[in-house]
């Protein structure tokens, strides 16, 4: 079955963006000082990430389903790949920062200082210059490029794939199985792979290394569950949405409450990181492992410990049944808070290492996620409208519509 | 009650489940089916209701993260504060996370066992006791149905003829 955007599903990505703009302005001209510079670019990497983020954990979760073998994710498998369809734009914005900081147009990574690993200079520092073998300009411009260049090829040849293989006709093939299938299962081996190290050497790069004294070895892990999770809830509000709209007509109660125990699983997760990546620190009470959380607890405490409490206690106590989690109306609030709480979550990664104590949750915040999120919606609904919601010739569609459990 | 049961033996868990929905669409009721493993689809068909272990699951859990916040608080703050590695050991909420583990671990021990012997209590098969299997081999490749005559309008003869009509290996009687 086709979906088309509708005209109400594009005024509201429109409504989103245009209020965040006059938010973003307005927090531009209401605040004075000299941060508002490194707010916009705090913002814009937080935006460019949790969203790019979102996109390439679809991947992520397209080549799992593959490489196990999955049957009842083809009914969604379409979602899945609109999602992942954000990343060029995603992965645009990204670059536009790290270009921007790598140029010294602004200050977000202290370690691309020039002279900081120089000895002579005045504002030498020991210990970024004994990481400069990994975190330097060169080298981390080559990762972030075979990084971005190979998700973006994996998503882009997920998606093609996809589609040739809806073209094929079965009864010409010997055997009736798509040979797009057996090919998909390799490459996502391939990808599985790749991403297993380039998700947490991406987050030491882009997120971690703002705080460059400090290091965790749980970070990257702890990225990628928030990824995941963003993932799983942006997947679980479009099923329930085009479910609204009468289309997905295959996915039943039993897929929906699979989603939503991914959801939920990955929530699970996600807080166990978090929790480990505190409580190693707070037990060994190191002062340059500490110093992480003395600026997150002292300047950012409701947001920070907020984000965690939101994040665990709800899912936790509200979708831990399995009439809740086939109940949209359970769902939906609870998916919406959360992925807002995410959002915080990656806020209060980056704000902490670029503003210090002078960064918060104001109109300039709150003005780059709705723009964000309007134009992610936007490209969302659009890819989803470009082919059918529902994949053909996948081997296992017949199994995965038949799902009940 | 003297009646005696009729148990159906099948040799394929697909097979009864097949001939279950039959019985039951001709309207006899099937009280109890006896297989090695679990045959998904056929709790609706029989009629079985949904299980509330999960609820006892839960409530088990909480037990046990109030248990273990409680003998925490007891012991390592109230009776005999211990100072280990200078984290604080005089009040419970300061010191929570190092407490977070063994009060999650706990709450999970809780969970399972209390979830096991309810559930072995509830089926009456805790060690010791009498199984109550009708037939050993269904422990191992039989899968058995139980059926009484009074539980339906229909007549024993009846409903032995329309056993009949599925792929039954013999009809057993006691």
């Amino acid at each position: 079955m086709e979906y088309t955007v509708s005209n109400k599903a594009k005024m509201t990505s429109i409504i989103l963006i245009v209020v965040g703009i006059v938010a973003l302005l307005v927090g531009v001209f209401t605040s004075h000082g000299h941060h508002t510079g490194t707010r916009i670019w705090a913002n814009l990497l937080v935006n460019g990430y949790f969203f790019f983020a979102i996109s390439l954990a679809a991947v992520f979760f397209l080549s799992i389903q593959y490489a196990a073998e999955m049957a009842w994710g083809v009914t969604t498998q379409r979602v899945f790949q609109a999602i992942m369809s954000y990343m060029p734009i995603g992965a645009g914005v990204l670059l536009v920062v790290l270009i921007a900081s790598s140029l010294h147009q602004t200050h977000l990574y202290h370690w691309m200082e020039p002279g900081i690993t120089d000895p002579a200079a005045p504002n030498y520092d020991e210990i970024i210059a004994g990481k400069s073998g990994y975190l330097n300009l060169p080298f981390f411009w080559v990762r972030a490029i075979v990084f971005l260049g190979v998700w973006m090829f994996f998503a882009n040849w997920f998606r093609r794939n996809s589609l040739k293989e809806d073209a094929l006709d079965l009864s010409q093939i010997s055997g009736g199985v798509s040979p797009n299938y057996k090919k998909a299962i390799k490459m996502s081996v391939l990808f599985i792979v790749f991403f297993a190290y380039s998700s947490v050497a991406s987050a030491w790069d882009w997120i971690m290394s703002i705080d460059v004294h400090w290091f965790s070895t749980l970070f990257g892990w702890y990225a990628f569950s928030g990824m995941w999770i963003s993932c799983m809830i942006v997947a679980v509000v479009l099923v329930i949405y085009l479910k609204s709209r009468g289309a997905l007509k295959e996915v039943n109660d039993s897929h929906m409450h699979d989603l939503v125990k991914w959801m939920f699983a990955i929530s699970m997760l996600w807080s166990y990181l978090w929790f480990a990546q505190f409580m190693l620190i707070w037990y060994a009470n190191i002062p340059e492992e500490t110093i992480y959380y003395i600026v997150r607890f002292e300047e950012y405490k409701l947001l920070y410990m907020g984000t965690f409490f939101v994040n665990f206690l709800l899912p936790f106590f509200v979708l831990m049944s399995r009439d809740a989690k086939r109940n949209a109306i359970f769902v939906l609030p609870i998916a919406l808070i959360i992925f807002f709480a995410h959002f915080i979550d990656v806020l209060v990664m980056v704000l902490p290492g670029t503003m210090h104590d002078e960064g918060s949750l104001g109109t300039i915040e709150l003005g780059m996620f709705f723009m964000f999120l309007g134009v992610f919606m936007f490209v969302v609904l659009r890819a989803l409208s470009k082919a059918p919601l529902m994949t053909k010739n996948h081997p296992m569609y017949d199994e995965s519509i038949h799902l009940h459990h | 009650m003297s009646e005696k049961a009729m148990y159906a033996i099948y040799d394929d868990d697909y097979v009864l489940l097949e001939s279950a929905k039959h019985l039951v669409a001709k309207g006899i009721h099937i009280r109890d089916v006896f297989s090695p493993f679990p045959i998904h689809g056929i709790d609706p068909v029989i009629g079985l209701e949904k299980t509330r272990l999960a609820i006892t699951a839960f409530i088990y859990g909480m037990i046990g993260v109030a248990l273990a916040i409680t003998g925490l608080w007891y012991f390592m703050i109230q009776d005999w504060p211990l100072n280990i590695g200078g984290k604080p050991n005089f009040s419970i909420t300061t010191n929570i996370p190092s407490f977070v583990p063994v009060i999650f671990e706990f709450g999970v021990l809780c969970a399972a066992h209390g979830m096991a012997i309810t559930f072995m209590l509830r089926n009456w098969t805790l060690p010791g006791f009498k199984a109550k299997n009708p037939y050993p081999r269904t422990t191992d490749d039989r899968f058995v149905m139980e059926i009484h005559a009074s539980d339906s309008d229909l007549s024993a003869e009846e409903i032995k003829a329309l056993i009949n009509e599925t792929c039954v290996l013999e009809i057993d009687e006691k």
